[in-house]
């Protein structure tokens, strides 16, 4: 929590900022995402590119789309960041960081950044998609963050497993959910913290990992250095950043952000009617399968004749098993060749060499798993505008 | 002075690069940039400026959905839920006044 003081100044220099009618040149140049009301700002943050400003306290902050043309991997400067609560930690000393892992444990432990440095160390690259993301297309629209497709981005984490820091505090008999949490937190006490929750066979299965480097570098400030939750597969949400904080527990976590927030209907395909509430919930878990084309933006005048289509897939960690492209409108697809694979938990490149003549287009990807699961064809709908995968079409005109 | 964060953070980064790793890395000061969004001019601005912005930006609400069905049912939902699920200490009084604000102007 930051105490009064603190809070007083942040609100007070946003006061500032607009008492004197003057954003104070940090509002570049502005975007406007394909959904009403989709005015952004492009903000320019320390260790970041400009990005599409969603939100200013807590920041939050879309990767412009185009990004994603660029390559498989995510540039750490151009990768999205999400807080929930306005006490984001802006003084962190490494040398004094400790990750404490208590509770149902043998030994309750303090590590420092050195200590955890020093464990042997693992690598994976892994998507870390926003639960919101792409909620703003959802029809009915809902509330919440109203993101366009940029709250996603694919990186090589380092670290080490969740599991062998566990296994050095001895999880006890009994242990049913291990509690994440980490330096930031809310400006009222009277918030919820932002505490996650995994299950202890998740928790332990090697996978889940501390990471505390990115693409070869640290991790930027605003993805949660010094130290940060990587959950292969699962939504953002469970990526717990600037992470100090472990603890077994012998039940099921009720917190706010576990029990209240981030659920889904339970229901095969996580959806309900549009515009009606879910029976039941469970908490969001793993992506659904998605695809885009990163080249060719929607309402885009090509030349006639051949082009390349080219674009990513990724999936909830079974791994992107066949692309498909279709030039009219879902009637008929084609195979895309896959690029190189990077890991299940990976973005999937994926490019096609299509001859378009002198006429109107409309382009669509499909990708499918190993396990067979795949994108409708119509969206679905819940109330939190999670899991959005619908076929994505871009329609572009030859001429 | 955000200048002085800047380069702040970017002597904190040559100081951990010459070193050779985060080993004996100077503490991060991390600055971030002034708000970019204010409230809309509307009836109640100062209930509203006082209630909401301990917590987050003005641009929390002018980023959500438009329209008929994104009025006073949506935004009492909305007021509601930073009362009773994020604790926001907002007087009675005030809930309505802050309501009709948001009803009206976004």
């Amino acid at each position: 929590m930051i105490d009064r003081r603190e809070m007083m100044k942040r609100a007070g220099m946003a006061a500032l900022a607009t008492g004197f009618g003057s954003f104070r040149a940090l509002a570049l140049d502005a975007v406007t995402l394909p959904i009403d009301n989709g005015e952004r700002p492009l903000v320019k943050y320390p260790q970041k590119r400009p990005m599409i400003g969603l939100t200013s306290r807590p920041p939050q902050l879309e990767t412009p789309f185009s990004v994603f043309n660029d390559g498989a991997i995510t540039p750490n400067n151009a990768f999205f960041v999400r807080y929930h609560l306005a006490d984001v930690p802006l003084n962190i000393d490494p040398d004094k960081f400790t990750l404490e892992i208590k509770g149902k444990v043998g030994r309750p432990i303090k590590l420092s950044l050195k200590e955890i440095r020093k464990l042997p160390a693992v690598e994976l690259v892994a998507v870390n998609q926003c639960s919101g993301n792409s909620r703003g297309f959802s029809n009915p629209r809902v509330a919440g963050g109203q993101l366009a497709n940029g709250a996603m981005g694919n990186a090589r984490w380092r670290g080490v497993p969740l599991k062998t820091v566990l296994d050095k505090a001895g999880v006890q008999q009994g242990a049913k959910q291990v509690t994440f949490n980490g330096m930031d937190g809310p400006v009222s006490d009277k918030t919820p913290d932002f505490i996650k929750a995994l299950d202890i066979d998740h928790a332990r299965d090697g996978e889940v990992m501390l990471a505390y480097g990115m693409n070869g570098e640290e991790l930027p400030v605003l993805n949660g250095f010094p130290l940060r939750l990587i959950v292969p597969g699962y939504y953002g949400t469970y990526w717990l950043k600037h992470l100090n904080e472990i603890t077994v527990i012998d039940s099921v976590f009720d917190g706010f952000w576990m029990k209240s927030a981030y659920r889904i209907p339970d229901t095969a395909c996580g959806c309900v009617e549009p515009g009606t509430a879910p029976k039941a919930t469970i908490p969001i878990n793993r992506f659904t399968v998605r695809s885009f084309i990163t080249n060719v933006t929607d309402g885009a005048k090509l030349k006639p004749g051949g082009t390349t289509l080219k674009g990513i897939a990724f999936d909830g960690g079974k791994g992107i098993k066949e692309v498909a492209v279709s030039l009219d409108g879902g009637k008929t697809w084609t195979p895309a060749k896959l690029g190189k694979d990077l890991g299940k938990y990976s973005f999937r490149e994926w490019k096609l060499p299509v001859r378009l003549a002198a006429s109107s287009f409309e382009l669509k990807v499909r990708a499918t798993n190993n396990a067979g699961d795949t994108q409708p064809a119509e969206p679905f709908w819940n109330p939190a505008g999670y899991l959005r995968n619908v076929i994505e079409t871009v329609r572009v005109t030859a001429a | 002075m955000t200048r002085g964060f800047f380069l702040a953070l970017l002597l904190t980064h040559t100081a951990a690069a010459c070193l050779g790793g985060p080993a004996g890395a100077a503490p991060i000061s991390y600055t971030l940039p002034d708000e970019t969004a204010a409230f809309k001019p509307g009836p109640n601005l100062e209930v509203v400026q006082n209630n909401c912005t301990a917590c987050h930006s003005a641009d929390y609400i002018s980023t959500q959905p438009r329209g008929p069905k994104f009025k006073k049912d949506f935004w009492q939902a909305e007021v509601t839920k930073m009362i009773k699920v994020y604790g926001a200490p907002i007087d009675d009084a005030d809930i309505g006044k802050i309501v009709d604000y948001l009803a009206a102007t976004y």
